[in-house]
């Protein structure tokens, strides 16, 4: 017996899960980076 | 080559070429994932799960790339010895592995609708698991040695060129060993997918390795940056112990 499944629950969580992480890595990365470059400019003007 | 070795030429490049790959990446990525989602047709037997392709595919090779990644850079480290060839095995050791997980967990929400089961562990499945484990053991190999003596170490450097012995078990082993899952569908030169499905998927490949390009990039300059400001501060510090 075949079970009944909505495919688009499947898609749906594949598009949330992959998407959300792939955006958080990149503002990840862009916050970072902004701060690491803040800190190397506070740190010259000390 | 050698001339991109300089930190300094690097970051005046990384300066413009990081937005340009992030912002022509995510474009792309967003027109290619709405192409898969509302313009691509369902698939004969597969039906609408088949979208999940679009992600899917992507991160797989990004997962595989990113190792290649640090294994080339390992191996210009322990060759060359370029001051950015760590940096740059560094940058591509995190959004590898959240693409090798990535590639995991939407493969597993594939299998469920089309296998009948969240995972096996067959040779593809369990291969890309072993990747995810040995970019968190370089991760953590990476952050010890750095926190030992700050000094080059070259055993991240060597891991990474031996961990690359995984990436073509990856690829290989649907044609190795019998496995739940399909063979390649995409080789040098041909393809055994419809237009419909290929052009989709191929922008959204694109799409995504602009990404990872501009992650990369930034991960670099921030490493960069972290170092830069460490080095000021330690001189800085000295100089006030000798006065």
């Amino acid at each position: 017996m075949r079970e009944a499944m909505d495919p688009w629950t499947f898609v749906v969580a594949a598009y949330a899960i992959g998407v959300g992480a792939t955006a958080a890595m990149v503002g990840w990365s862009l916050v970072t980076m902004r701060r690491a470059e803040r800190r190397r400019d506070d740190s010259r003007k000390r | 080559m050698h001339g991109f070795a300089n930190p300094a030429r690097f970051l005046r490049i990384a300066r413009w070429l990081m937005p340009l790959c992030m912002g022509t990446g995510l474009a792309v990525a967003v027109l290619a994932l709405a192409w898969g989602v509302f313009v691509a047709p369902a698939e004969r037997l597969q039906g609408e799960t088949v979208r999940i392709v679009y992600l899917h595919v992507p991160s797989a090779w990004l997962g595989m790339a990113g190792w290649m990644g640090i294994a080339a850079a390992s191996f210009t480290q322990l060759v060359w010895r370029h001051p950015l060839a760590g940096i740059a095995a560094r940058a591509c050791a995190v959004p590898g592995a959240v693409f090798t997980g990535v590639c995991l967990v939407t493969g597993s929400l594939w299998g469920r609708p089309a296998w009948g089961t969240w995972w096996v562990w067959d040779g593809r499945l369990t291969s890309m698991l072993v990747l995810l484990f040995l970019y968190f053991g370089w991760m953590a190999l990476s952050q010890a040695s750095e926190a030992s003596d700050g000094a080059e170490n070259r055993a991240p450097a060597i891991f990474g060129l031996v961990g690359a012995v995984n990436v073509p078990i990856i690829h290989y082993s649907v044609i190795w060993w019998n496995s739940q899952h399909q063979p390649p569908s995409i080789t040098m030169g041909k393809s055994a997918m419809s237009g419909d499905f290929l052009w989709p998927l191929l922008a959204a490949m694109l799409g995504f390795t602009l990404l990872f390009a501009g992650v990369v990039l930034a991960r670099m300059r921030a490493i960069l940056a972290d170092q830069q400001a460490e080095a000021r501060l330690r001189r800085k510090a000295l100089s006030e112990v000798e006065f």
